[in-house]
């Protein structure tokens, strides 16, 4: 079918595509996360004060997490369709440890969060208020117990624990369940993960307020939701770094050519530095670097002159350890996505700063440009996403479960020519989806709110009056 | 303690179960989303306008998402108690799911994107995306389950790649059509079940076109099953009277749509549905991927399962999670068991005092319990019901 496709190998072809499809759909599932937390904040605060703006607050933005929600929703079953179609022989190594979190993942959380999603957008006005803010506060969790489990999974790649491997059949089987669910590679990427997606709302809340504010909309509305979303972006990039920086001392020990390769470091070194960037190449003549002194050491390891082993040294250990082969990464990806996604992570801590700061000198709404810095920062939390999770898959390479299975050996026996189809047809959906969901997105985000609804008074039969929409 | 209690249970024992588990995600999966799926690809014929359309896709608005959640269960559960079974099943049906997952995905986004323009040709885009998109996957599941059932080339290496056309036989296309006339009539007798007047009667006179297909392809193709496994002697998990029912079923809903007795018209579908995969299921057992090529080759619930310790967390986890699961989705079909209604119609008097004609896009509900037509049919389908 694909002529351009004809003489690459499926594994690249599947390595791609699953890139592709995994990253489109980590655009979405973080704000999914982040946007039901800020609702479900702003729908309390409507429910406490009774106050009307916070109602249309909680309405307004609530429109624009349905939009998210639906395509989040449906890129997220060709992830779990796809392990077994691209990488069957992947699923059959590791079905045992990495098939149960997924079913616990549809079990508690999806089934979870379809059933009150449905409540909360049909139910208004059907179920008591209660049950309505209830309702949006488990779609919250949902979505945050589904991150678990799927993280379960996914650190289990990174750093294989309660497993062994059964001489018959060659398959990774369970030992000690409770070890998977609590692998501290887990516990650092869970937190680092779901804080990323509070920041990753909090600072399209942030971007869209200020666009609203910038156009003279309802003060009491943007300005409020500004605030709002100032708070929990904060604090939520605060705690992203945080968690981030511990896991790279597990990372360090877990998975040391990841580190490595993170810097490009090639010799193992004592008091080893962090450089900000690099001109020329990666490999040891560089044209120009700024380097900070014993950074990566503390990075690393939390000592000034802690050691640091350098690729070559991990390289060669592993060789030692797993047989001939080449074990390095792709240095230059590596290199660049740690520190864009390092560096976006400190530009979102800055304008948090910033912005409290505002607050606190009460000129929040009044600095024009700030607000304008604010939408143009829309795209940034969503670049440190994607940026992450490119270091964190490509730094495994070419292990696909480290230390167990590499790669080469997970795809499926299927030729070129389904996997090219494939890929070109989801590329191709995925672009028109693109399009369409950021036309409405962009569309939603710059409509006026409604006018805040006054409560109405109770009917004859003393329910509320309000009929509920065909939402549809 | 609950550990060391499901511990002790045989291995093969719980090999079963987590097959009888699936089985019964897959019944739960065609029964619940086969109404939503019927639905849209009714939506062309017994809608007159875009209101109608509107109230259609709000009769399962809350619940489709919920209902699709029962195929990602059962893809995941798959994966966990039986990997071999996973991998192959979904490397081999290559084609089919790519285009079911398609499918779901431009239906999926089509509920939700289509309410956000009123441009006639944007809404008529996205009504085709949600025809399609539960036309497709309809018909595929149809076929997939009966090539399941009748074998696919598994060979020594335990491989196989389905070509498209090569899934395609007389017999899984019967069953593709089969399937397809079942989710017609489920979401027919789903229609006149949620919907009131004009609409409630365009759904019966569908659900009374749809039935003789529908019996004439479930006698066809349950008659075809049951052959088959005779011929190859497997016969005794079926027992002949799991499809005999599920003729009964679905020439009992022609009757039943006759009288206007739309509840159990509905049941009647749905356990027509369950029957019927039902049948193919006990046909498959204990195999999981039928080879046609040898029965040495099958692949089955003993050689793909999961090792004891995963079946035995699995069961616990499923144990505690799924009732109350089925507690909270039942609950939220109790919360919309009202019909959905036309806002030009007017609610009967004392159920609710909304009064006056609502505005754009309001819908008003009358109880389910009231039977035929309390409600007077002044549907207009000239009214301008959008004041757009």
């Amino acid at each position: 079918m694909l002529p351009l496709a004809a003489g690459v190998a499926p594994v690249t072809l599947a390595r791609w595509q699953f890139g592709v499809t995994t990253i489109y759909h980590f655009l979405f599932v973080p704000l999914t996360i982040g946007l039901a937390l800020i609702v479900a904040i702003m729908q309390t605060a409507a429910y406490r004060s009774g106050k009307p703006h916070w109602d249309s607050m909680a309405r307004w933005w609530g429109k624009l997490f349905l939009i998210n929600f639906a395509i989040g929703v449906v890129t997220g079953i060709v992830q779990e369709f796809q392990f077994g179609m691209d990488w069957s022989h992947f699923s059959t190594f590791v079905g045992n440890i990495f098939g149960p979190p997924l079913a616990m993942e549809g079990l508690l959380a999806f089934f979870l969060e379809s059933t009150f999603i449905g409540i909360w957008i049909f139910g208004r006005g059907r179920v008591s208020p209660r049950i309505h803010l209830i309702s949006i506060w488990l779609v919250a969790f949902g979505t945050t117990v589904s991150a678990y489990f799927i993280l379960s999974a996914n650190a289990w790649m990174q750093h294989p624990v309660g497993y062994k491997i059964d001489p018959k059949t060659h398959q990774a089987v369970m030992v000690d369940f409770w070890a998977v669910m609590t692998n501290p590679t887990l516990l650092g990427q869970f937190t680092h993960v779901v804080l990323a997606a509070y920041t990753t709302g909090a600072f399209f809340v942030l971007g869209v307020s200020a666009w609203q504010l910038l156009h003279n909309r309802s003060q009491e509305i943007f300005g409020r939701s500004l605030r709002v979303a100032l708070v929990v972006g904060f604090i939520a990039i605060l705690g992203t770094i945080w968690f981030g920086d511990s896991q790279a001392q597990l990372m360090t020990k877990e998975q040391p050519m990841k580190m490595a390769s993170a810097e490009a470091l090639y010799h193992t070194q004592d008091g080893a530095s962090f450089s900000l960037l690099t001109i020329g190449n990666l490999s040891g003549q560089p044209i120009f670097q700024i380097r900070l002194p014993h950074l990566l050491s503390v990075l690393a390891d939390r000592s000034w002159d802690g050691k640091v082993l350098g690729i070559d040294n991990v390289q060669a250990a592993e060789v030692k350890k797993y047989g001939p082969g080449n074990y390095e990464p792709i240095i230059w990806v590596t290199y660049w996505t740690f520190r864009l996604m390092v560096g976006l992570g400190f530009l979102m801590l800055g304008v948090g700063l910033w912005g409290l700061w505002l607050l606190k000198k009460k000129r929040l709404e009044k600095k024009r440009w700030f607000l304008w810095a604010l939408v143009w920062c829309i795209p940034v939390p969503f670049l440190a996403n994607t940026f992450g999770w490119i270091f964190t898959e490509m730094g495994r390479q070419p292990w696909v479960v480290y230390g167990l299975l590499k790669t080469s050996k997970a795809v499926s026996h299927i030729g070129t020519g389904y996997i090219g189809t494939s890929f070109a047809v989801f590329a191709g959906v995925y672009s028109i989806l693109a399009v369409v969901e950021i036309g409405l997105m962009v569309k939603t985000a710059k409509t006026p709110p409604d006018e805040p609804k006054e409560p109405e008074a109770g009917s004859e039969t003393g329910t509320r009056t309000e009929v509920p929409e065909l939402v549809y | 303690m609950i550990a060391m209690v499901v511990g002790a249970i045989h291995p093969g024992t719980l090999q079963v179960f987590w097959f009888m588990l699936i089985g019964v995600m897959w019944l739960m999966y065609f029964f619940l989303e086969g109404f939503d799926f019927g639905v849209g690809i009714l939506l062309p014929f017994i809608a007159k306008d875009d209101l109608d359309r509107r109230v259609l896709l709000n009769t399962f608005g809350q619940v489709w998402d919920g209902n699709e959640v029962w195929l990602i269960v059962a893809g995941g559960a798959t994966f966990a108690a039986f990997p071999r079974w996973y991998a192959l099943l979904f490397s081999g049906f290559y084609l089919p799911l790519l285009l079911i997952l398609l499918a779901l995905i431009v239906r999926g986004v089509a509920f939700e994107f289509r309410n956000h323009n009123r441009a006639p040709a944007w809404r008529a885009s996205w009504d085709r995306a949600i025809f399609w998109g539960s036309l497709l996957p309809s018909i595929l599941w149809g076929v997939a389950f009966a090539d399941f059932v009748a074998g696919v080339p598994i060979g020594k290496d335990g491989r196989y790649v389905a070509g498209f056309w090569h899934l395609l036989t007389p017999y899984s296309i019967l069953g593709g059509i089969t399937l397809l006339a079942l989710f017609c009539l489920h979401g027919s007798t789903f229609v006149s079940l949620r919907t009131t007047g004009d609409l409630r009667e365009r759904a019966r006179s569908a659900a009374r076109r749809i039935a003789p297909v529908a019996i004439a392809a479930v006698i066809a193709f349950l008659s075809w099953t049951f052959s088959n496994a005779i011929g190859a002697h497997d016969t005794g998990i079926v027992p002949s009277f799991i499809p005999l029912l599920a003729i009964v079923a679905v020439i009992s809903t022609a009757w039943l749509v006759s009288e206007h007795l739309d509840g159990w018209a509905f049941l009647s579908t749905g356990l027509a549905i369950i029957l019927t995969v039902g049948t193919l299921l006990l046909n498959l057992y204990p195999r999981v991927m039928v080879s046609s090529v040898s029965p040495a080759y099958d692949l089955t619930i003993v050689n793909t399962a999961s090792a004891h310790y995963t079946l035995v967390v699995m069961t616990i986890v499923a144990g505690i999670f799924a009732p109350i699961v089925l507690l909270y989705q039942g609950w939220s079909y109790w919360v919309f068991r009202k019909r959905v209604m036309r806002p030009t119609e007017q609610p009967p008097l004392g159920t609710s005092a909304a009064a006056g004609p609502p505005p754009g896009g309001v819908a008003t509900t009358v109880p389910s319990s009231e039977k035929v037509g309390p409600v007077p049919d002044k549907a207009d389908p000239m009214a301008p019901a959008e004041g757009s």
